[in-house]
């Protein structure tokens, strides 16, 4: 019976022509299972069926975030963080942007650098942290260092395939029309290679989100991060939980920024076609 | 020709290796002058000994085994269950509405922000740490199954249909196939994955033998050379799972026409 009555609510949402009724249809059929989950999680433990130390009660999970939030602790530490993330992103996004451009440019400086920029490339951001540690201590600077590395890694590596991948034919073109090197650049290269880049400016955030967790955890007396090694440490669940969902909402909403401003700056693309 | 080729790749080669060489010398005069702070830049020798010590006196292949050990079956049981529920969203209607939107606001959340939860669930045992190393590589591994078989071909599907193959044949003959360049992609990246939470399972969860308790352990006693060495291990196996799973890949693909 439960099942038909998705079979019901999908049905009306595939088959009513108007897309809103669709899209509404599908997330209400998508709120169901939370739904569902945190009525479970509720019950579970009004009961006291889970210790409040295994899984503390949505209600209470939820005037956690309310306080935290008028006390401003929240927006104090989500501010923390990002600012971590934004400064961090931005050094290593320009460097990663430099380090790929020069690599697809030129032969030369591609086959002296890339096997050591490779080999520093391997070693997984998680691994530099203890070694950042005790060469420039656990500072500002360290955050900044490790948040920089994680970006820098994927926009290097995307921004080199996206040049490297412009198709030789345009070159050609551009060389027909005696274009000059700046000209080349700036009408061939740079278009060619701007989705390439936007991927490598996606997993850098990506990764900077992550490493900044994880830098956080490790060694940091603020930030999202650090709620969450406080809170486990005094086993306030409720703490851990919320700090979680920020880190979820933030990680969220930068990835849906980009994806839509991708597609603000690729919209030429797409009228081509 | 050959000749041309091979001066070309030696000149590659020659390049390739300058920086790190120049870089070398640089670390070893520093440090043999006096100009960096030993404590800071141990030298060449030290490394290299720390490495013997390590290998010898202390059980570093023990170490590694069990960093090794526990990323693998943290890496086969995300495995497992990440194809197995992959399936699930991207062939029963039902399963993928009400599922994959709850699975998608989850994945939001930053691995290592899970640790406190699951030490907390699992305690700070084996169990917690190959339960995360199991999350690592579960999320890209259903992201790809899940994306590889929604594209399975129409006709394709269309094909079983008329030829009334039941659930487990389309599975297996029809949408497992069809997906295989996809959940070659996962399982890559959940190695890598995977390696980079066994890591951070050893950093953040109890400590106990493995590489990322040897790196902690450098750190807390100030022993730069045993961090190095560790940090050392860590890339290189990275490395070695990253060459092993794109030799997995082409074996697996090896069906597929070339490309280009």
């Amino acid at each position: 019976m439960v099942t038909a009555f998705f079979e019901t609510v999908i049905r009306a949402g595939e088959g009513t022509p108007s897309p809103w009724r669709k899209a509404l249809a599908l997330g209400v059929a998508g709120a169901i299972f939370p739904a569902v989950l945190l009525l479970l999680w509720w019950v579970a433990s009004d009961r006291g069926w889970l210790a409040e130390q295994i899984l503390p009660s949505p209600v209470y999970v939820y005037e956690t975030a309310r306080d935290m939030i008028t006390s401003g602790e929240l927006p104090y530490h989500a501010g923390v963080s990002l600012r971590r993330v934004v400064t961090g992103f931005a050094f290593g996004a320009v460097a990663g942007l430099g380090l790929g451009v020069a690599m697809g440019l030129s032969r030369r400086v591609e086959e002296y650098v890339k096997p050591l920029f490779l080999a520093f490339a391997q070693i997984p951001t998680l691994g530099w942290i203890p070694l950042l540690m005790l060469l420039v201590g656990i500072d500002e600077a360290l955050k900044i260092i490790i948040i920089a590395k994680g970006a820098l890694v994927p926009m290097a590596v995307n921004t080199h395939a996206g040049i490297r991948g412009v198709s030789p034919k345009y070159i050609e073109v551009g060389r027909a029309l005696k274009f000059s090197d700046w000209q080349t650049l700036r009408f061939i290269v740079l278009p060619g290679a701007i989705p390439s880049i936007f991927t490598g400016i996606r997993y850098g955030l990506t990764h900077s989100w992550t490493s900044l967790v994880g830098v956080e955890l490790l060694a940091s007396s603020e930030g999202l991060g650090y709620l969450l090694v406080w809170g486990r440490q005094m086993f306030w669940l409720d703490t851990v939980i919320v700090a979680m969902i920020v880190i979820g909402l933030v990680g969220f909403v930068m990835d849906k920024g980009l994806d839509r401003s991708e597609i603000l700056i690729q919209r030429w693309k797409r009228e081509e076609i | 020709m050959t000749a041309a080729i091979a001066s070309t790749r030696l000149i590659r080669f020659r390049r390739g290796v300058t920086l790190p060489i120049l870089l070398l010398i640089a670390w070893e005069v520093s440090s043999r002058i006096g100009l960096a702070d030993p404590r800071f830049l141990p030298s060449l020798e030290d490394v290299a000994i720390t490495a013997k010590r390590e290998l010898v006196d202390h059980d570093l292949i023990g170490e590694l085994a069990f960093s090794l050990m526990r990323n693998i079956a943290g890496f086969l049981i995300g495995c497992v269950a990440g194809v197995a529920f992959a399936s699930l969203l991207a062939l029963s209607r039902t399963a993928d509405v009400l599922i994959t939107p709850t699975f998608n606001g989850l994945k939001q959340i930053s691995l290592l922000a899970w640790i406190p939860l699951i030490s907390v669930w699992f305690g700070f045992g084996e169990q917690a740490k190959i339960a995360f190393v199991a999350l690592a590589a579960f999320i890209p591994i259903v992201l790809n199954t899940y994306e590889g078989m929604r594209n399975a071909p129409a006709d394709l599907v269309e094909v079983g249909r008329a030829l009334r193959f039941n659930a487990r044949q389309r599975i297996l003959r029809i949408f497992l196939p069809a997906a295989m360049p996809s959940i070659a992609t996962g399982v890559h990246l959940g190695l890598i994955y995977s390696w980079l939470a066994t890591v951070g399972a050893e950093y953040f969860l109890s400590v106990g033998p493995g590489i990322g308790g040897l790196v902690i352990a450098g750190r807390e006693r100030f022993d730069m050379a045993l961090v190095m060495v560790g940090v050392l291990i860590l890339g290189l196996v990275g490395f070695l799972f990253n060459r092993f799973a794109y030799a997995l890949e082409s074996y697996l693909l090896r069906w597929r026409p070339q490309q280009e």
